[in-house]
């Protein structure tokens, strides 16, 4: 019999380490200690159940969603679209996706952020949506600016939209950042260059994706969002105790 | 040469940022958009058990508190089933297992009220102490740290838990566990989190 196992182990050469002082925030929020490195349990292969009862319909239009009736934001109007896999190229469906950003002019809408370039009265700048049975999933957004951020004097983060995914499972759940094709600032920044391969750098740039696009109306992106692999093997063994 | 192996890999994790709150919680970044928020609410309305606040500070190498942080929470409910198809077994009707809560701007402090979780089976032979998994990710944590809060009153559960027992300096697991206290008739457990240096919270590769 087949049985679904533990997740594949996250490559931690591959994924950012925890201490990169070129980000500077990161030397005092980092662990001195090693983690402790955990065989799954129940605790760590399940994770939150969402459904299209917990979201609306327009959360994944940036669009509309905060706009007042008739008015649209300012900006360059794109579709973010792409299908979230695993290691083992499944799609997987019915998972939630939540995203944010900055205007078109680099501002967030945040209390915290006092960035001289205006708010736009009718962008919010977050959405979320839940995968189809393909495991798909579409934002329609403006795109947003880059923004000045007090690390050395004088960086810019390139353009990028966050994105926060769970998967099935609480070891899968996943933070990152979407960073547009042909952006000269991507490889001048210290939060992009913490991931330590070319390679890996590389998977989260959005490619222009024209047979997306809505002619005289949107033009479109895709990135794909990769979440660990599941062992599926006669051989898995005892994770229920026997 | 050898055959290529046809695996994708893992997408990067990059940081939360200081704005996450956009996302994740945006009435705390200071606007209304959704018709409801997620994960403010833990345990739903039926849940059976013990009534628990948890509550503490994330705390970088300085000593200071971290104030733009984000937690998610992950647990069983009182009987030790996860709201979840491999979760062990049934839940209670709305019951959900999973929070989020943000720290105060001004004071750091973070705090979620839920029910005491049961204990859950162990990986291999017996049971897991009782235990919340927490997932925190902030500005400068470039991918988000799990780790695990014990109770300090299941000592004999703590004491045969599979995880705290792989942990080899017995000096760290006493950082896995909550302080239970009492205030105005509520029971509360604090979990400071320390990211660095002295008493730095263990932190799991899961």
């Amino acid at each position: 019999m087949t049985t679904k196992g533990e997740f594949y182990q996250r490559d931690r050469e591959w994924q950012p380490p925890a201490l990169t002082p070129d980000y500077k925030t990161s030397v005092a929020r980092s662990p001195q200690y090693s983690l402790i490195s955990l065989q799954n349990s129940v605790s760590e292969i399940t994770g939150p159940v969402f459904g299209h009862n917990d979201i609306d319909p327009i959360d994944n239009d940036l669009i509309l969603n905060y706009a007042k009736p008739g008015e649209s934001p300012i900006g360059e109007r794109i579709i973010v679209h792409g299908r979230v896999l695993d290691e083992n190229g499944r799609p997987i469906p019915n998972t939630l996706v939540e995203a944010w950003q900055a205007n078109a002019g680099g501002r967030y809408r945040h209390k915290k952020d006092t960035y001289l370039a205006p708010i736009d009265p009718n962008f919010g700048g977050c959405g979320r949506t839940v995968t189809d049975e393909n495991g798909y999933y579409i934002f329609r957004t403006i795109k947003p600016g880059a923004y000045p951020w007090r690390n050395w004097v004088n960086n810019w983060r390139p353009a990028h939209i966050h994105m926060s995914i769970f998967g099935t499972a609480f070891t899968q759940r996943l933070i990152t950042q979407c960073y547009f094709e042909g952006d000269p600032l991507i490889d001048k920044c210290p939060i992009v260059k913490t991931i330590p391969c070319q390679q890996g750098r590389d998977s989260l740039v959005a490619a222009l994706d024209l047979n997306a696009t809505i002619p005289l109306d949107t033009i479109a992106y895709k990135f794909d969002i990769v979440l660990r692999g599941r062992r599926s093997t006669v051989f898995e063994n005892r994770l229920e105790g026997n | 040469m050898v055959q290529k192996l046809d695996y994708l890999k893992e997408t990067p994790s990059q940081t939360a940022g200081p704005y996450v709150h956009i996302g994740l919680a945006p009435g705390a970044a200071g606007f209304d958009i959704y018709r409801q928020e997620l994960g403010w609410d833990i345990t739903g309305p039926n849940a059976k058990g013990e009534r628990i606040r948890v509550e503490g500070l994330v705390i970088d190498g300085t000593g200071s508190p971290v104030k733009d942080v984000l937690l998610e929470a992950w647990q069983a409910n009182s009987e030790g089933n996860y709201a979840h198809p491999e979760g062990g077994g049934d839940v209670e009707d709305g019951f959900r297992g999973w929070g989020r809560v943000i720290t105060d701007f001004e004071t750091g402090e973070w705090a979620f009220e839920t029910v005491k979780p049961g204990r859950t089976q162990g990986r291999n032979v017996g049971l897991q102490a009782p235990h919340i998994n927490l997932w925190v990710v902030a500005r400068g944590i470039n991918v988000g740290l799990n780790t695990r809060l014990y109770f300090e009153d299941e000592a004999e559960a703590n004491a045969e838990d599979p995880v705290l027992n792989i942990i080899e300096w017995e000096r760290r697991r006493a950082t896995l566990i909550a302080k239970r206290s009492e205030r105005d008739g509520q029971i509360v457990y604090r979990f400071d989190i320390k990211l660095q240096g002295q008493d730095e919270t263990v932190f799991f590769d899961i």
